[in-house]
């Protein structure tokens, strides 16, 4: 980790509020943001521990544990709970399995007008998600391991 | 126990804006909130997250308020007074949104008042009152934050309950504004919010310094003290002032009866305006502890048991034998030590007893182990042996030198002040081994850290003196006006001298000459200057050349007599300052006047019907080489504890232990008592009337809030030993010694009890010319005339490394612990730090295998003991550290007696060493533990 942060601390030395760019590297490259990294992230900004620890819980999308194989974002925002995405988020809660997939609420893809949406490991978006859709994609996720 | 609160803190304009409030007109500086303004116009707007030591933060939505012409209903805490406004306060609308906002609060607030123990002192319970509260329709069975919530009591002084809490963020913005750790934070979002220490840790893990500003801060008892929890509310509260470090913070002794409830910093006073520390705020225990001895006792020889006898008796006995041993070795065989912990008062008479009753000036402070360099450094090139300006004015600083100094462990009020200022755009220099805690702290990052090798100030000095002279950046104007032409010409041209540069002193120093130059460049350049040093710079072979060093930059600058700038020496005691002015040197009288002055000694004579000597007498390291030649036999020592505290250990010891009469006067059996034939119980700050100065020269009253445990004030044991000694002194309270000092010393001429009454506090000179005290001294000119240049020529210390000793020792403090540790090692304040431990790079470290918590023998010239290791990157290679808070840690066992040469002030900051992995303590360790147990033994045997 210490590597990694070093590289991260390099490609933002100097930027002013480099906390949340920080947070969003280390957490694109471990998948989460280890809570050793707290010191570590705190000496480099001339923060105190607890100002990072405050931002870190403040945002969700910050995990503070190793996600599962895959994270399952389900978008919750108003449209896509207009568009049925409650039942979905119901429908694919069933589908975690630990170690594996892990489902989680995210608030808004920025694809409104075509939901429900999801996004899998915060790479692939899928529009208009079905329950049957949402089977198959998982099924994927399966077969691809 | 609670002051007006304003809400917000008070702003410094000086344009005023008159509005209307609730009918009421009323006119306050520009930018004040309204909140404020209402006070004035005595509204009292409810509000929770609103304090006015921190800056308004709008978020608890109570202080509501309606502005004719404008919409909505802005909170008054964060909405600017405006000429000409009408703003109304109450109103039914205001009223019912006041009432449901209180409303949501208390349904998630348990409702256990009654056996609260903040009830009576809880806003959240006054302002529930002050709205009107009469119902919660929500119930008290939602979700909550009351019943699963763990109370956290890691640490020894108060709790943090969350059940409480209602995220008013009050501590942690307590935590930040005030004390600059930013240990707490609000974790997670929305209905998860908590206040959390660290990384979710208790707080005593946390980087919490239990500072208590967050307890203070609390509007509820989520936050309170142990002891007000333990003990309930305060009948009434008594303002008196710490007894701990120089910076002379002013305190609230709220009390129960004769029973101390709680310490809270003190609002109004001014060295610190409402904050505190560790020590002053909570680790006050020590004033009632068991070891306390409160009956006089004698012996005849110091193997003998202690016997316990009256006052009376007590000072027959020290009185006799004092005669004796003047008849048999002369006048000048005997002398005094005046504390540096007691008041004002008490030092005077002492410093009178010395000189009219003795009939000699053998009479001497632990300033000689500390600021005695400061008293002459600065008495040379300004002409006054004190600090230039208030606290305060570091507000007003754009640039801060921070020399030998490490003010968040010494002086933690001070410290945060610093924090304060370079957190609002002030940029910091810190010049010091050992990377303290200033150099890296939140928001404050120094802009440079010259870690110099210990011994090499002087060296530094005459570099940064070397750029700003040969680079242009003297003050040519201020110089010319201000200073002596002729001793200005001869330093500049000395600190121009090619071997000053910071290249030629690299050497020396181990600092990187381009850093040298650009803390030059930034000191001289960047606006107002101002100048912290501590005993980093005393503490040296050439102690009194680096703070003259120091004045030799401020003038250089122009750096002095104004806001902002100036030359501010760290005081290490309470009343370091105090024992100085009151004359508690072998030179001087009362207000810094010379034995040897005959007007000055006539007045004395005069006013004391006695005549005096005009010979200076012995200083401290004198009367021990002198007990040790056999000339020097008694010595009457109040509340110092030379035998922890002076350098070599070994020299000391043996010289008391020569001595045939050594009064010692202290609230404990020190060290030193193991060698005393009486002692004289004292008296701790809550027992007694008195005076403080602290390192700003301000004087402060120290109240009496319980009776003397031994039954007499330390001031009233002196008139009785006086008494003996056949010359009483007739005082029926402190406040008329203080009215002889100020007959008798011009400086303090206008300090009497009325006025200190009055004015809180005030800064000497206070005298017809300055009725009102002087905060800022030098203003149009100084005090001596023309400031005075002089050469600081660098002369390395004879404490050199060599391959017997290859490191170098330095000493230093911890924030837990205070000076030898005889009140701070009687608290719980032993939890953050229960014994000293030896600091030592890595690399030394694996040299020398040796690993984190090992023992490790330290051996110098002088002597050898045991400590742990703990293995660091805090020191540099080559450099290691430790603090003298334990005795039995023998930390002086190892310093020499090395001193700086003006003062005698000795060099505890450089000895040289060597270190060797250990599996025991030393010879000397274990020979003192044995007669620690043999002394406890004799005292055991004291009790009638």
């Amino acid at each position: 980790m210490n590597a990694i942060l070093k590289t991260i601390f390099a490609k933002h030395q100097d930027r002013p509020g480099a906390l949340l760019p920080i947070l969003h590297d280390l957490q694109h490259a471990l998948g989460y943001v280890p809570d050793d990294a707290g010191p570590l992230i705190a000496k480099e900004l001339n923060l105190s521990r607890a100002e990072v620890h405050g931002v870190i819980t403040y945002y969700h999308h910050f995990r503070r544990t190793p996600p599962d194989r895959h994270v399952v974002q389900v978008c919750c925002a108003e449209a896509c709970q207009a568009n049925g995405s409650e039942a979905l988020a119901a429908h694919a809660a069933k589908h975690m399995r630990n170690g594996e997939v892990d489902v989680e609420p995210v608030y808004c893809l920025g694809l409104c007008s075509i939901g429900p949406n999801i996004q899998i490991d915060e790479t692939e978006l899928h529009a208009q998600v079905t329950l049957s859709k949402f089977d198959a994609l998982m099924q994927e996720l399966g077969d691809g391991k | 126990m609670n002051d007006l609160d304003y809400g917000t803190p008070a702003v410094d304009s000086t344009r005023e804006v008159t509005l209307n409030i609730d009918g009421v007109s009323v006119s306050v500086p520009a930018g004040t909130s309204l909140m404020r303004a209402a006070v004035k116009a005595g509204v009292m707007i409810p509000k929770l997250c609103a304090t006015d030591s921190l800056a308004p933060f709008g978020s608890c939505r109570l202080c509501l308020v309606e502005i004719e012409g404008r919409r909505g209903y802005p909170s008054s805490c964060t909405t600017p007074a405006e000429a000409g406004m009408t703003v109304r306060t109450q109103t039914p609308k205001l009223a019912e949104l006041r009432r449901n906002v209180m409303e949501l609060y208390i349904s998630d607030h348990p409702l256990d008042c009654l056996t609260c123990a903040a009830s009576g002192d809880c806003e959240l319970q006054s302002t529930a009152a002050q709205v009107g509260l009469r119902e919660v329709r929500y119930g008290m069975h939602g979700a909550n934050h009351f019943v699963a919530a763990r109370k956290d009591i890691s640490t020894p002084y108060f709790i943090h309950n969350p059940a409480k809490c209602i995220v008013c963020n009050r501590c942690v913005r307590a935590c930040e504004e005030q004390q600059g750790t930013f240990a707490l934070t609000i974790s997670g979002r929305g209905f998860a919010s908590r206040v959390t220490a660290g990384q979710g840790e208790s707080f005593m893990e946390s980087d919490c310094v239990s500072c208590g500003a967050c307890v203070n801060a609390c509007p509820t008892a989520a936050l309170i003290e142990k002891s007000a929890v333990k003990l309930g509310s305060a009948e009434r509260d008594v303002i008196t002032t710490c007894a701990y470090c120089g910076v002379g913070c002013g305190f609230k002794a709220e009390m129960k009866g004769t029973q101390v409830v709680r310490m809270t910093p003190w609002k109004d006073g001014k060295a610190n305006e409402g904050h505190a520390c560790v020590k002053g705020r909570f680790a006050w225990g020590y004033a009632t502890h068991k070891d306390r001895i409160t009956r006089p006792m004698i012996r005849a020889k110091t193997s003998d048991p202690w016997r316990e006898v009256s006052w009376d008796e007590a000072f027959a006995y020290a009185a006799k034998e004092f005669r004796r041993i003047q008849q048999k070795h002369g006048r000048n065989a005997v002398g005094a030590l005046v504390s540096s912990r007691c008041t004002n008062e008490e030092d005077y008479l002492v410093q009178k007893l010395v000189r009219a009753a003795f009939g000699n000036n053998n009479v001497d402070t632990c300033a000689r182990v500390c600021h005695a360099p400061t008293g002459y450094g600065l008495g040379q090139t300004l002409g006054t042996s004190a600090g230039t300006q208030t606290f305060k004015s570091v507000e007003k600083s754009d640039v801060i030198l921070l020399i030998g100094s490490n003010p968040s462990e010494g002086h933690p009020v001070v410290g945060s002040r610093l924090k304060r200022s370079v957190r609002a755009g002030a940029k910091l220099i810190v010049i010091d081994p050992r990377e303290i805690d200033m150099v890296t702290a939140p928001h404050a990052r120094a802009t440079h850290h010259l870690k110099l090798r210990p011994g090499t100030n002087v060296a530094m000095l005459s570099a940064l003196a070397h750029v700003i002279v040969t680079e242009g950046l003297l003050n040519e104007q201020f110089i010319a006006e201000r200073c002596e032409k002729q001793a200005f010409d001869d330093w500049r041209e000395f600190a121009a001298r090619p071997a000053n540069a910071p290249e030629a002193m690299e050497a020396v120093t181990g600092v990187p000459a381009a850093d040298v130059r650009a803390a030059a460049r930034l000191y001289a350049t960047g606006g107002n200057a101002a100048i912290f040093y501590g005993l980093g710079v005393t503490e040296h072979s050439q102690g009194s050349t680096a703070v003259i060093a120091v004045a030799n930059l401020a003038m250089a600058t122009g750096n002095v007599g104004r806001e902002g700038v100036g030359v501010n020496p760290l005081r290490g005691q309470n009343n370091v300052q105090g024992s100085c002015d009151m004359g508690g040197f072998p030179d001087i009288y009362p207000g810094y006047r010379h034995v040897s002055d005959s007007a000055t000694r006539e007045l004395f004579e005069k006013a004391w019907s006695v005549s005096l000597q005009p010979d200076p007498g012995l200083r401290i390291p004198n009367m021990l080489e002198a007990a040790l030649d056999g000339s020097f036999k008694g010595l009457y020592c109040q509340g110092e504890d030379p035998a922890q505290s002076d350098p070599n250990t070994q020299h000391v010891q043996a010289a008391l232990a020569a001595m045939e009469c050594v009064v010692v006067q202290d609230l404990f059996l020190n060290e030193t008592a193991k060698y005393a034939h009486v002692f004289l119980p004292g008296a701790s700050f809550l027992e007694k009337d008195g005076t403080f100065t602290n390192g700003e020269r301000r004087i402060s009253r120290v109240r009496k809030v319980m009776p003397p445990l031994a039954g007499k004030a330390d001031w009233e044991v002196t008139l009785g030993l006086a008494a003996a000694l056949g010359y009483p002194m007739h005082y029926e309270h402190p406040s008329q010694i203080m009215d002889e000092i100020a007959h008798l010393t011009p400086t303090f001429a206008g300090v009497n009890y009325d006025k200190l009454e009055q004015m809180g506090s005030v800064q000497w000179p206070c005298n017809d010319k300055k009725p009102q005290g002087t905060p800022l001294m030098h203003v149009d000119a100084f005090v001596r005339g023309k400031g005075r240049f002089f050469n600081t020529q660098y002369v390395p210390t004879d404490e050199k490394v060599t391959p017997r000793f290859p490191l170098l020792l330095t000493t230093g403090r911890i924030l837990s612990q205070y000076n030898v540790g005889a009140q701070t090692r009687r608290t719980e304040n032993v939890q953050f730090y229960g014994e000293d431990v030896l600091e030592i790079h890595p690399h030394d470290a694996e040299e020398r295998g040796i690993r984190d918590g090992d023992w490790v023998g330290i051996q110098s010239r002088a002597g050898d003991t045991v400590l742990r290791a703990t293995v660091t990157e805090r020191v540099q290679p080559g450099v290691v550290y430790t603090t003298f808070h334990f005795p039995e840690s023998g930390a002086n066992v190892i310093t020499t007696d090395n001193s700086d040469w003006a003062t005698n002030c000795p060099e505890y900051k450089v000895t040289a060493v060597q270190l060797v992995k250990v599996e025991q303590p030393s010879a000397w360790q274990m020979r003192n533990a044995r007669e620690d147990k043999e002394q406890k033994k004799l005292l055991a045997g004291a009790k009638r």
